[in-house]
């Protein structure tokens, strides 16, 4: 009994030492996605200034494909912004853009000084598409599968690292796996 | 007085919200429905702020949603439901019981309840152990003794 009452505490606080030992390795601020095997959001936004084409959810459909959310304000967005441009190049699967609350115009002249790695863009000046994808900042990129689901998030700007190592292969065996289109 | 003046402002100034005046809803009861809901969403961006204390623009645009669910009809719950439908469950800053949760709501409950019982196990322990024992043979042998 005596030597009960001294094990019983001590392997409780072990026990709790471990868990919490492994605990600090984790990010206390990494929300993960609702979104992970659903269907993308049903959207139509319209282009941005200057462009003819707008960007709605049904694109996504019959083609694996990514969503990035920018906007001209976003520092990261501008680190991204080479590599996607090299992804885009690629032609691995298309990139889309969503113009997360930018001001008119601020858009586009950022993509006409730097580049357009998008196959088409929308506008969402007031950020309700982003809301739907549950977007908690940008850059924040998503993988859509050939039946518009989402199937991965990245949270941040890419890296050459992350598109070598995660977001490249993911898209790859999705195309893959994916039902023939026809 | 002045410095009861100055106090007073001090005190209203504390008051001062990131709620803008362009997003309040006009009816009253309505507004302090969404102000109920907004104090306990988590702003997804600094993420240990309400959305009714955030200044971030994405904090913004939740308070403008959740006031226009309300304008639309919705419920408390599913105004909240419709946010958690979309960021997950972190984004109550007040955690919902259910079976993913249970731990952390029962937890305290039983550390409290094992604490308690140990606790009572230690008082009465005590209570024996301090309670006066009667005499042993030799000491009542003794005790005789000295009595002669």
């Amino acid at each position: 009994m005596k030597r009960l009452l001294f094990v019983i505490p001590v392997a409780a606080f072990v026990a709790l030492a471990f868990w919490f030992a492994a605990g600090l390795g984790r990010d206390p601020g990494y929300i993960p996605s609702m979104l992970i095997n659903r269907p993308a959001p049903q959207f139509a936004l319209p282009p941005i200034a200057g462009r003819a084409r707008g960007f709605a959810s049904d694109e996504l459909m019959d083609q694996v494909s990514m969503v990035n959310i920018f906007g001209s304000w976003c520092a990261s967005c501008e680190i991204e912004h080479p590599v996607l441009m090299e992804i885009a190049a690629e032609k691995i699967a298309p990139v889309y853009g969503l113009d997360w609350k930018d001001k008119p115009g601020a858009g586009a002249a950022w993509l006409g000084k730097r580049g357009d790695p998008y196959a088409a863009i929308g506008d969402d000046a007031d950020g309700r598409v982003a809301i739907e994808f549950g977007v908690t900042g940008a850059p924040e990129t998503f993988i859509i599968d050939a039946e518009g689901r989402v199937r991965h998030k990245h949270v941040g700007a890419i890296t050459r690292e992350d598109w070598r190592r995660v977001l490249k292969p993911m898209i790859e065996d999705l195309k893959k796996n994916a039902p023939a289109a026809d | 007085m002045r410095r009861l003046l100055i106090s007073a402002a001090a005190l209203a100034a504390s008051e001062a919200l990131a709620v803008e005046p362009d997003e309040l809803l006009a009816d009253p009861a309505l507004e302090a429905r969404a102000r109920a809901i907004s104090r306990e969403i988590r702003c997804v961006v600094c993420q240990s702020e309400s959305i009714d204390d955030s200044n971030a623009p994405l904090a913004r645009d939740l308070r403008l949603l959740v006031r226009e669910r309300i304008n639309a009809g919705d419920g408390d719950e599913a105004v909240r439901d419709f946010l958690v439908a979309r960021y997950g469950d972190y984004v109550l800053l007040k955690p919902r019981v259910q079976t993913n949760t249970l731990a952390l709501w029962l937890a305290p409950m039983a550390a409290g309840a094992v604490g308690g019982v140990a606790a009572l196990l230690f008082l009465r322990g005590r209570r024996e152990r301090e309670k006066p024992k009667p005499l042993t043979a030799e000491e009542l042998d003794a005790l005789a003794k000295l009595d002669r």
